[in-house]
This record gives structure tokens, sequence and C-alpha cells, in this order.
């Protein structure tokens, strides 16, 4: 049993101290370290990681966490040990859209196994994988409280519920039209129940 | 009709907005608290309700208030735990997303009566989109002189904030909880200092359940003792109830403590009993950390009385043949469902959440997945049943915090009612490589005979 | 302040408030004080997550005789006055001990004959007093990609316990920590932030702090067993540090240096790395004497006792053969 590499361990000097956020990014981020008492803006980092992500791709590299560090003035190992520790941050490329089906009981009860084969089978790539044209990812996930409806996936900040394979081929056209990343920041999302 | 008192204005159109929410009697318990009580009059009709903390534990939650230290000159902080993650379990998702503002009213008047003059709402991450309609829901309260300087004139001040989390069933916890909120990993603090003396930031912070807050609204609003009214003995006023699994009506139902499981499954008010026809195999009543209940227990406990959706009710019986109400995360399983199998799940679920800092559950909640794993697989021995015991009874009680008990209790539970499903496992390996086995040939519990003498 | 009265396995002993069980325990003596794997008495905030060190408390004070539900972790509950705790007099202390060292065996690499902690190293004393003959894990054991983290200390993740004395080290006594606990779970790990050397003054303590052989000193990797070498106290004037430690001698070559262990495998004091690393030469030094040993080392087998019957060479290997 191999523990599973996360990221890269080494830095692109392509790109290291190179990367800039957008200005409507690098203001969230001013805003949200202000939610804070004074001295305590390291409780922003989870917030600010995730408008990381959404800038950077949809995934933490070393140069992102680095530059995440220096722009909230906290070492890079502090981003690394908090990014690696939690399960939305992703420390390898995704897919624009990343399908996180839900696997735990009651989703697993209602069929989610048959959803994570379908899109599978679909999208010709097992879970882990990204389609080679770089559209979807396909992951499974821990509870992700929706068992009522299950069984669901998530895809950036929308829930798909109650999910059917005419329901995931159906959003699976949606996505691919509109051919954007999705990510867990976003203010527009569509949720289907 | 089972009263309702945090879904009593579900069904209005727009009751997520603050107009409706707010001529729909919103926000009278903010007017009546401060303008009317001291804080430690809410505290008092807090501890009149009985209300007991509806994340899991069940602790009296006018006890945990009265536990808070309160030194000069050092803030206090009320964190509410919106980091729901517990499988069965999305009711909170459901109330912030329907009626965010009860919410907001609750922590404001939560706060009042705290003297905190800030606050947090800790939500996972993977409801970012609720969040979204949470910091709405706070913008509206802000914009309408419910939150900020000077509340109504009476001088208490209050913010609160939205923070998501990044993932981690661990962060429920609730001191893991105040070390992500502090930007850190999700590892649970080691108590004592309980976050009553030493909480976020090192100040005193309470850390409450959505549900637990929002109750205060109808609290203050009609009085502690109106609200000890509902329910039956400790398990006072009403519950939201995530039902799940193998039944026609899942979803959430608020619920008056003390209402037959029985009724519960089977009426059409609320599950509607079990899906597709079939028989009702087994339920978890409280979330899955709870331990899993045989058919045979599940409506009448091994006293034979019926048993009713109590905190006391559902732990008759001990963990020999009772179970708990956790969270309320309510899922039933039908015939088809594998035991063996589910009970994976719910290991593999422990095995990815845990935290990894103590070395019980580090380690365990891998193994017992493995030779779980194994077992499902038709590729285990008749000792890995033992040992599973065993592994589970050396995690339990012996970790930092109760991850280690809820990725336990399950295993324990679910070997003690269901043996002959894991031997059957061992014993009939072609009969189980189908992952579906369950649908062809149902292995239903087998209940005890009383031993006579 | 008046001092609390604790009982420990029926020994009674009174104890300044603050005190821990752990810290009544071993100042009660080695006969009753629980064995801890992550508490270090220098380090703070360090203890509770090895779990070794649970105990019962059957009392839990005079004013309040009820006991406490759950096993209590000795390094982090303190005494109060009237307190009962068993140690090791209690079959269901013992028993949850046995467990733990089954899971911190669980996963370790059982590499002690290739390992250059072996003879001083806590777990493999834990597992002798508390461990089962055969392991019960018939999976395969966790492995981690190997990281380099500078040319003076070597890292064997696998070997890790996860302790965090040597986070707690990096974060109370050097000027910046450039290492942590990645990932979640069993897959945690001790890393750097990607391919970053842990080098500074006093970095050369997390090898003295570890209590297995996860992080050794690369200098002495392969030179020797640590019972083959002959402990000496010793000093020398330092600008950084007190400049007292212990130098392993084989002859007159010193083959590494370390702090100075107390009883209970705690240093003494912190040395920084020009003590540690640099100064190897025996005129460097002021020798003190021979350093003592518990005499339940197997360092303190071979050594000074007149009766020693063999002196082994020193193995020396050449390091590609075993990394």
């Amino acid at each position: 049993m191999a523990a599973p590499t996360q990221g890269t361990r080494e830095f692109n000097p392509e790109v290291r101290g190179k990367i800039r956020f957008s200005d409507e990014a690098l203001q969230t981020i001013e805003a949200l370290m202000k939610r804070y008492p004074e001295g305590k803006h390291k409780s922003a980092l989870l917030p600010v990681l995730h408008v990381a992500q959404a800038e950077a791709d949809g995934w933490l590299s070393a140069e992102v966490m680095d530059y995440v560090a220096e722009l909230m003035k906290i070492s890079s190992i502090e981003v690394f040990e908090v990014a690696s520790f939690y399960s939305m941050y992703n420390l390898k490329p995704v897919g624009k859209c990343v399908l996180e089906v839900c696997r735990t009981s009651s989703c697993w009860t209602r069929g989610a196994e048959d959803i994570v084969d379908y899109i599978g089978k679909k999208l010709n790539i097992r879970e882990g994988e990204t389609t080679p044209d770089g559209m979807f990812t396909l992951k499974t996930v821990e509870c992700l409280g929706s068992c009522g409806s299950a069984p669901m996936l998530q895809c950036g900040a929308e829930y798909h519920e109650n999910l059917t394979e005419n329901r995931v081929d159906a959003l699976l056209d949606r996505l691919r039209t509109e051919g954007k990343r999705k990510s867990y920041t976003d203010l527009d999302f569509q949720n289907t129940k | 009709m089972s009263r309702k008192l945090l879904l009593a204005n579900d069904h209005i159109p727009g009751i997520q907005s603050y107009e409706v929410y707010r001529s729909n009697g919103g926000y009278r318990s903010v007017e009546k608290a401060l303008k009317t009580m001291s804080p430690d009059d809410v505290v008092e009709e807090v501890k009149k309700s009985g209300l007991r903390g509806r994340g899991g534990a069940g602790f009296p939650t006018g006890m945990k208030w009265s536990f808070l230290a309160k030194p000069e000159g050092v803030p206090r902080y009320l964190v509410c735990n919106a980091d729901e993650s517990e499988p069965g379990t999305f009711k909170d998702r459901y109330l912030m997303e329907h009626i965010p503002h009860i919410l907001v009213e609750g922590m404001i008047t939560s706060s009042f009566a705290l003297g905190a003059n800030t606050s947090y709402i800790y939500i996972r991450g993977e409801y970012f989109y609720v969040a979204r309609i949470v910091e709405k829901a706070i913008a509206e309260a802000y914009a309408n002189g419910w939150l900020g300087k000077n509340i109504l004139g009476t001088g208490f001040n209050h913010d609160m904030y939205v923070q998501v989390g990044g993932g981690a069933y661990i962060c429920g916890e609730e001191t893991a909880l105040l070390e992500s909120l502090e930007g850190k990993r999700g590892n649970p603090r080691i108590k004592p200092p309980f976050p009553a003396i030493a909480g976020l930031y090192g100040c005193p912070t309470v850390v409450n359940n959505v549900e637990t807050i929002a109750a205060v609204v109808p609290i203050v609003n009609d009085g502690g003792d109106e609200y000890a009214k509902i329910g039956i003995g400790r398990s006072t006023g009403t519950k939201l109830i995530s039902a799940s699994g193998n039944i026609n009506k899942p979803g959430v139902y608020e619920i008056e403590l003390g209402v037959p499981v029985e009724e519960f499954i089977f009426s059409d008010q609320y599950c509607g009993g079990i899906a597709n026809g079939k028989r009702m195999k087994a339920c978890v009543p409280g979330g899955s950390s709870v331990p899993i209940l045989p058919d045979y227990l599940v409506c009448k406990t091994a006293a034979g009385e019926d048993r009713l959706m109590t905190y006391e009710s559902l732990s008759d019986g001990g963990f020999a043949t009772g179970s708990m109400l956790g969270s309320g995360g309510f899922i039933v399983y039908d015939e088809n469902q594998c035991i063996v199998r589910n009970t994976w799940n719910f290991s593999r679920f422990y095995h990815h959440e845990s935290c990894g800092q103590c070395s019980p559950c580090r380690e365990g909640t891998g193994w017992m997945e493995r030779v779980l794993h194994r077992l499902e697989k038709g590729m285990g021995n008749m000792s890995d049943i033992d040992l599973l015991v065993e592994v589970a009874k050396k995690i339990e009680g012996n970790t930092i915090c109760p991850l280690g008990d809820a990725a336990a209790w399950p295993v324990a539970a679910a070997v003690r009612h269901f043996r002959h499903e894991f031997e059957h496992h061992v014993l009939h390996p072609d009969k189980v490589k189908d992952p579906k086995h369950g649908h062809r040939e149902p292995i239903m519990p087998v209940k005890p005979q009383p031993v006579t003498a | 302040m008046s001092l609390l009265k604790v009982t420990i396995d029926n020994k009674t002993i009174e104890v300044e408030p603050g005190t821990t069980i752990l810290q009544a325990a071993r100042m009660i003596g080695p006969d009753v004080a629980p064995p801890a794997m992550c508490y270090y008495t220098k380090l703070k905030t360090s203890g509770g997550y090895c779990r070794t060190c649970l105990v019962k408390v059957s009392k839990g004070s005079e004013k309040d005789p009820r006991p406490m539900p759950k096993l209590v972790a000795s390094c982090r509950t303190t005494v109060m006055d009237g307190m009962e705790v068993e140690n090791f007099t209690s079959p269901e202390v013992v028993d949850a001990r046995n467990g733990v060292v089954e899971f911190l065996l669980l996963n370790h690499p059982l590499d002690c004959p290739i390992c250059d902690q072996a003879g001083e190293c806590h777990l493999q004393d834990l597992s002798y007093e508390n461990g089962k003959s055969k392991t019960r894990n018939e999976f395969e054991r966790r492995t981690f990609e190997k990281i380099d983290i500078g040319d003076k200390i070597q890292l064997h993740m696998t070997r890790c316990i996860l302790c965090y004395r040597c986070v707690k080290v990096a974060d109370q006594f050097t000027p910046e920590r450039v290492h942590g606990v990645i990932n979640r779970g069993e897959v945690s790990e001790i890393s750097t932030y990607i391919q970053h050397a842990v080098d500074n003054d006093f970095s050369g303590n997390m090898i003295d702090v570890c209590p297995v052989g996860a992080l050794t000193d690369k200098t002495f990797r392969f030179k020797s067993r640590v019972w083959f070498l002959k402990p000496v106290d010793a000093h020398r004037n330092c600008d950084k540090c007190s400049g007292k430690t212990v130098l392993w001698k084989y002859g007159q070559e010193i083959y590494r240096i370390t702090g100075r262990k107390d009883q209970w495998g705690e240093v003494e004091e912190f040395i920084c790395n020009t003590c540690r690393f640099d100064k190897k030469a025996p005129s460097d030094w002021t020798e003190e004497g021979p350093r003592k040993l518990s005499r339940h080392s197997v360092i303190s087998q071979g050594q000074y006792g007149a009766k020693t019957k063999f002196v082994a060479s020193p193995v020396t290997l050449p390091n590609k053969q075993l990394s």
C-alpha cells in the first residue's frame, strides 16, 4: 500500500514567482482576511484557497501555494499542510468540470456505483481520471449531505440530485455546451433536484 | 399533525428572502430578547426549554451556554457548526437553503445571550452554494439593522461572518472546527480546556449546531416552558430528521420528539413505508456513527415496548439492543441490501475521514476497512469477524475525539446483529461475488431466540 | 498554593497544582510511569497523540470522587487533589496499551536490522514491553515516496509514528518551520514544502526528539550500531548553545554527537548544529566522563562493566546498498 503522491514535489521554474491573480480575486482575498480579528488573518486560509483554486485552473500547484503564502504573509508549509488535509483542494491538474459522485451509504444504496460506471463508460475514463480533452474529471467523494435525493453528484458549486442515466446525459451535454470551468466559488449555479 | 417550529413557514413562497421572512413574524425573537430581556433571561429560557444539542451528542444547550467563561476584556465567540457531514444527515442544508434567516435570527439572539459580539457560521465547503444563500441573508440582516453597531438602539453590537470549509468530516467535531476556522488543519484539540474556556483564538467560545441555534428562535418567542411541553421526558421540542435510504418519501421531516418509530417509517405523513413493497431489513436511526438496528429492534425495544423517536427510547437497551438519536440521520435499508457491504462502505468513510492525529484511529480505521473489504469480496476468514470486533474495541474510547468511537460503533453493531451475514460471506464466497447478491437472495436478520431454562 | 495528593498504582505523592499525571508518575519513579511516545517535557503542547500513556482515573478527586468515564492521556491530564490513578495495575489500561502498540506497529516496517535507531528506539522498547510477537496485519504495509530533507538529517517516513515532536521543535526552537505534517489520516506524512532542506542552527534536535528511526543523523548513517559506541559526556564553549553534549566514541574516534538524554529519553538541553555535526575532532571537546545510561538500555549492556565479553568491530556499510 503506497501513500498517494500528492501533487508535484518540484517547482516549475517557468512559473515560479510569476503567478498573479486577477484584481477581482485579490480584492476578494483582501476582504476575506478582514473578516477576522487583527493578527488572525490566517483564518481566511481555507476560503482564500478556494479563490486561488478557482483562479488557477482548478488546482493548487506548488507555485500557487507559494503565491498564496506570500499574499497572506504566512509560510508556504502552512499552506501546504492545510491544502493537503482537505479533500476539496486539488493538488494535481483536473478537468474543467470535476464530477464528484457521492459514494457513501444512502447514495450507494440507491445506485451511486451504477452512476459512476455509467459516467465512466460514457466518458471512457476511470475514477480519478480526466478526459483527454481536459473537459471532465471523474471522482468519487464521501457524503455530500444529499442523502434524501440520492444518488447525486457535485460539479463546482452545483448539486445534481436524484440522478438517472438520462439526467447524467443531459447534464454532461449541458456542461459540454457551456464549455466553462466549474468552480466551487461560482456565483451562478444551476442545481438540479 | 405534528407541530412545526422550525419549518412552520417552509411552505410560504419566497420565505428565503428577508421581506417574506420578516412579514411572517421573523426577527421577533431578536426584538424580544434585546428589548425586553437580559442575556441571562435568554439563557434561562433555553435552560427551561430542555433543548439538547441537535448535532448528535444531545448535550443540554442551556447548560453548555452556562459553562461559558466570562473574563473581563476578553471577546467571546459564538460559532455555528454547519459542517454537516455525518452520512445520512442533510437537515441543516435544508434549513439553511430554505429558511436561511431563521439561522441568522437565532445567531443574533444566541449571541446576545452569550455576550458575543462576533459570530461565525462554519459551513462545509461542499455546501458552497448554501453559503452564498446564508451570506445573502446576512447581508439583508445588516441592511435592515439586525446586525452591525447598536442593534435596535440597544447598544448591542454584532458582526456575523460565514466561513467555508475545505472538505473534512472531522471539522464537525467542535475543536477541529475551531482549528479549521483558524486556518489550520482540522485536527481535534486535546480537551481540556474546553471551548467554553479556551476556544476560538483561545477565547471563550460556544459551538452549536445549525438546528440548535434555529430552535432558540421559537424558544425565545414562545418561552422555554412552552417548548418543553412538546416531546417526552428529557427529549423536548421538535427535531429535524433526515430520512433516506430505501423508503418511499426520503426528505427532511420536522417531528415532535416522541413520535413512534413505526409511525415515522410507515405513515404517509413521513417516510411512507419501504420503497417498492420490500421488507425493511435494518435501520440506522441517527447518522452513520450510531449502531445499526436489525428489523426486529427498530420499531420495538428488546423489552417489546414501542420504540419512540426520542433520545432515551432510541438508546433503550444500550448498545446491546439499542442505538442513538444522534444527528437524526435516519437511514432505512431494505431486504436487498448487504450489511457487510454497507458496513464496509461506512468503514471506508471513516478511514477516508480520519485526521491521522492519534494512532488508534489513524491505523485502526484503515485496518477495519481492509478487513471488511476482504470479507465483502468473499475472501475473508471466520477469524476476521472477531478481529473486527477486537479492533473496534481497541479504538473505541481510546482516541482524542469521538471519530474513533464513530468508526468503531457501526462495525461492532453490524457484527453483533448480523454475524450470520458475515459468516455467509466467508462460507459462500461464490454467492457474494456479485455486489448485488442481496437482490437475488435476501439475507434477513435472525432474531435470537430467548433461552428457556 | 497547597500541594495536591495523587495516588498512582497505590503509590502516593504530593505535587504542585498543574502537574500532569505523567509528570507525577515520573516523580514517583519508573515503576509507575506510563510510557510516552509523543509527549516531551520541553516541547509545549506536545503529547496526547500516541495514546500509549493512557491511564485509568479510578477516583477523580477528593471533592468529586467519580471515576473518569474513559481512559485518559496521562500526559495531558492534570492532577486533582485526592486523585487515584491506575496504570500497570489496571488490566484495562494494559489491554488498551497493547492495542495502541499493535496500531503503532501495524504499518511500521520493522526494519530494525538496518535502522540506525535500533538500540535506542522507544518503539522497540515499547513493543518489547507491550507488543505481541506476531502481527495480525495481513495487508501490505504503507510506504511513502522518499524525499530528501538535506545533508544533515535522514527522513524515513515509513518508520514515523506521527508524534509531532519534530514539528514542535521546528516551531518552538528554530527561526522558521519549513517542514510539517501533510496529507490526512493514515497517509499523513512529515514533509518539507517541495524539496526544501531542513537546515538551521537547531534543526538537528529533531533527530534527538524523534522516538523512532524516522529522523536520524545522516552523518552517522550506517556507521555503527549505537551499542558498540561509548557515550561520553563532554562540553565546549559554544556561542549558540550550552555546548553540553554526549560524544559517541569508538576508540578515540567520535562517531556522532547528541544532546544529553535523561532517564526518560528526553534531552536535558537542546544543542546547536555546529556542536552536533561540525565538531567531530576529540580536540574540540573537554570530556567529563562516561554517560550513565538506564540499566534497561541495550547500550549499557556491553559497556563499562569489566565483564565485557566481546568487542565487535563497528559495522560500516556503503550507503548505496541499503538506501
